[in-house]
């Protein structure tokens, strides 16, 4: 055995911890995630004989006599109740009307034994329309429904992809709310957090420790006790609000609380670290004789700024929006809180979906977009910052 | 004094409680060269920094042109800096950087690059203007930031020990270099230095700082041949102090017994009473071997150091040591040897102790 083989093997053990947990609790969980978001094996998995019938069918003639023989078989050989149960969802969910009609045809198709008349049982069973639902369910077990429903788009009967109408769903209203949001508090974040870090890092000693530990305090509190500070802060008989009125600022509360102004202080709140850090990191390696030798050539303080510091720190600017708007799309805990039923981000959606409707796979998908989103954010970031580093 | 171009009146700074320059006063003319020399802490870069305007003045007043100018904010004063580590901005570009200071003053684009092209043939580097200052070599740099400094054809130029960062060779070629643009753009430069021989080769006159006070202000031959204090003496070039009381004044010669009770004849000056004790500067060049006309000075020879171009002997005698610079070819000296020295009387400088 080589002694190269052998290193490799020990470095190997010692990331080994890493890349297991890694597989196991982020690359696992993330692929089940994107599987359950576009795979549909129900209608395939309860309907055998009805696939292969149905397979042939060209969707616009009328049912043939083969085709109902073959649901009816499907129908009389499912006994597992949560098959059923799934199925009936499944087709629900592309057609209404589909839960009573099964219910009642696998009734129907229980209490007898041999070939049974469908139109009979039911006369939407002479619908094309309901035979087409069943035909797409079991065409394939792969689905691009959740990731279309997850932006407000369907197909239509004949296939195409349509939107879906108006005040059915708000995916796309609440993700670009959800975008809006992250937007704002990056910028507040930026307003606030690159002057504090040019204070921070222009004084040294005790000032500068006090400066720092000011915004990392609220890192060592946990999320969920934060946000409930501001939602002690931010109500209408709460210390802002009475300190504003004590000053006669206001006579009427200012509605701080359930709205996106609340929302938007506590998440930046919370989030001005993640601003503040990196653009501390870069203005303190930046040489300090920079800006008397821009004033000493004749610059007025403020182009001075513009003209060397804020190029310099941009580096900073970038890499600390960019964690502060990645974190802020995904907040959950302080829209839930502060923020009005107006103000809910996409996640209390997804946890809607993955909690509330057990519908793991709209969930799975509104994340897929959430993450494709993101993704594409970020591959911009990386072009603009490769622009600039190539730039000779 | 009438040319005087930039002024400091009474000028005193201290940081809390630490007083960093005391009352200061210096009149630089138009188109001088000075030196500020001193050791660190001596309170020449801040003195640098008040004129430049990133310090204000505790007390007193700076005048520029007969202008005051001690309230005046940096970007107003009209003045080159070329600070220690050159302070270059690492995301511009060579010929932007240069072209920074005429930005700032709004020239119009043809006239800026043709400016900036002149000022990167002046310092030499033509052919880097598209490069960035990390790109350049220590001496690229200082040039740099050379030219940005000089481009916009300020009054004066502030050098803060410019060439501290770069090697011996590159020193002595940057120092050629400031002393020639300095004479053909006829700029007004002060130049904090802590290293003597530059102030020396450099300067029209030198300034010699310690604890925030000037010691002595002259022409570099003044500060190097008549040291008027102790510190001085010490700080420019080497030499030899030696200490004794003075036992009469003959006009211009003032006899001084040393401790073994030898005579030594030096230059009288006023301060300088019977009976009183005195320490004097003698440098080891002036010191000739063998016997010759004013002091001589029985001695042995302690140690022998060879130099390359000279050898320097310490010497004992006349109660203490001494250094002596010689030509390496006078004779072999050995350790142990007795060897008689002379001096002459105009080259014995008595110093403040």
């Amino acid at each position: 055995m080589s002694v190269l083989f052998r290193k490799q093997m020990v470095s190997l053990a010692l990331v080994a911890p890493l890349l297991l947990f890694l597989i196991v609790f982020f690359a696992f969980p993330l692929f089940t995630m994107m599987k359950s978001a576009v795979s549909d094996p129900v209608a395939t998995q309860a309907l055998p004989a009805s696939t292969n019938a149905l397979s042939d069918w060209d969707r616009s003639s009328s049912p043939t006599s083969e085709m109902s023989a073959a649901f009816v078989e499907d129908l009389r050989q499912i006994n597992d109740d949560q098959l059923f149960g799934d199925l009936v969802r499944r087709l629900n969910s592309a057609k209404a009307g589909f839960r009573t009609l099964i219910t009642k045809t696998r009734t129907a198709v229980k209490a007898t034994a041999g070939p049974i008349d469908l139109t009979a049982v039911d006369k939407r069973w002479a619908d094309n329309s309901y035979w087409q639902v069943i035909a797409i369910a079991t065409s394939s077990t792969i689905t691009d429904r959740n990731l279309l429903a997850a932006v407000d788009l369907e197909r239509n009967s004949s296939g195409a992809i349509d939107t879906i109408p108006a005040g059915a769903s708000a995916n796309r209203t609440i993700l670009i709310r959800t975008f809006t949001m992250a937007l704002a508090v990056t910028a507040a974040c930026i307003l606030i957090g690159f002057p504090f870090a040019m204070i921070a890092a222009s004084v040294e000693g005790w000032r500068r420790q006090l400066l720092l530990g000011a915004v990392l305090l609220p890192l060592w509190t946990s999320l969920l006790v934060r946000t409930a500070a501001w939602f002690i802060l931010l109500q209408d008989t709460g210390l802002i609000n009475s300190t504003l009125m004590f000053l006669g600022l206001t006579t009427e509360p200012v509605s701080l609380i359930f709205n996106r102004v609340g929302v938007v202080i506590a998440m930046t709140h919370v989030l001005l670290p993640f601003m503040v850090l990196p653009i501390f990191s870069v203005l303190v390696g930046i040489p300090k004789t920079l800006m008397p030798a821009a004033a000493s050539l004749g610059a007025h303080p403020v182009r001075a700024f513009l003209a060397v510091l804020l190029p310099l720190a941009l580096r900073g600017v970038i890499s600390g929006s960019l964690l502060v708007f990645m974190s802020a799309l995904g907040y959950y805990i302080t829209p839930a809180l502060i923020g009005g039923a107006k103000d809910q981000m996409i996640s209390s959606v997804i946890a809607y979906y993955a909690t509330g409707a057990a519908n793991w796979g709209m969930a799975g998908a509104l994340g897929l977009v959430l993450l494709v989103a993101t993704l594409l954010l970020y591959v911009v970031y990386l072009r603009l910052s490769a622009e600039r580093e190539l730039k000779p | 004094m009438d040319n005087s171009f930039i002024r400091f009146d009474d000028v005193s700074k201290s940081f809390g409680a630490l007083k960093v320059v005391e009352e200061l006063n210096l009149d630089i003319g138009k188109g001088e060269f000075v030196s500020l020399l001193g050791p660190s802490g001596s309170g020449k870069t801040t003195i640098l920094m008040m004129l430049a305007g990133f310090e204000n003045p505790t007390s007193g007043a700076i005048w520029s042109d007969r202008k005051r100018i001690d309230k005046l904010p940096p970007h107003k004063r009209n003045m080159g800096v070329v600070f220690q580590n050159y302070a270059l901005f690492p995301h511009m570009t060579v010929s932007e950087n240069i072209a920074f200071p005429l930005k700032m003053r709004g020239t119009s684009r043809a006239d800026t690059s043709e400016r900036v092209k002149r000022a990167l043939d002046m310092v030499q580097l033509g052919a880097l203007a598209e490069r960035r200052p990390s790109q350049l070599s220590g001496g690229q740099q200082q040039r740099v930031a050379l030219a940005r400094a000089l481009i916009f054809e300020p009054e004066v130029v502030l050098m803060d020990e410019p060439l501290g960062a770069l090697d011996k060779q590159l020193r002595e070629q940057m120092q050629l270099d400031i002393r020639d643009l300095h004479k053909r753009l006829g700029l007004t430069v002060v130049f904090v230095t802590h290293d003597q021989t530059e102030a020396l080769t450099m300067s029209d006159r030198i300034a010699v700082f310690n604890h925030g006070k000037i010691e002595q202000i002259g022409s570099p031959s003044e500060i190097y041949d008549h040291p008027s204090t102790r510190f001085v003496a010490e700080f420019i070039g080497e030499t030899n102090l030696v200490a004794g009381s003075v036992h009469s004044i003959d006009g211009h010669e003032a006899v001084i017994r040393l401790e073994n009770n030898e005579v030594i004849k030096v230059v009288a000056k006023d301060r300088l009473r019977s009976g009183s004790k005195v320490v004097f500067s003698i440098r080891p060049e002036r010191i000739g071997l063998g016997a010759g006309p004013g002091n001589t000075l029985e001695t042995r020879i302690s140690d022998v150091v060879y130099y390359g171009d000279h050898l320097r002997l310490l010497l004992s005698g006349g109660g203490q040591s001494f250094v002596v610079k010689t030509d390496r070819n006078r004779l072999p000296p050995s350790v142990g040897d007795s060897l008689t020295v002379s001096f002459l009387p105009s080259d014995c400088w008595a110093v403040d102790a």
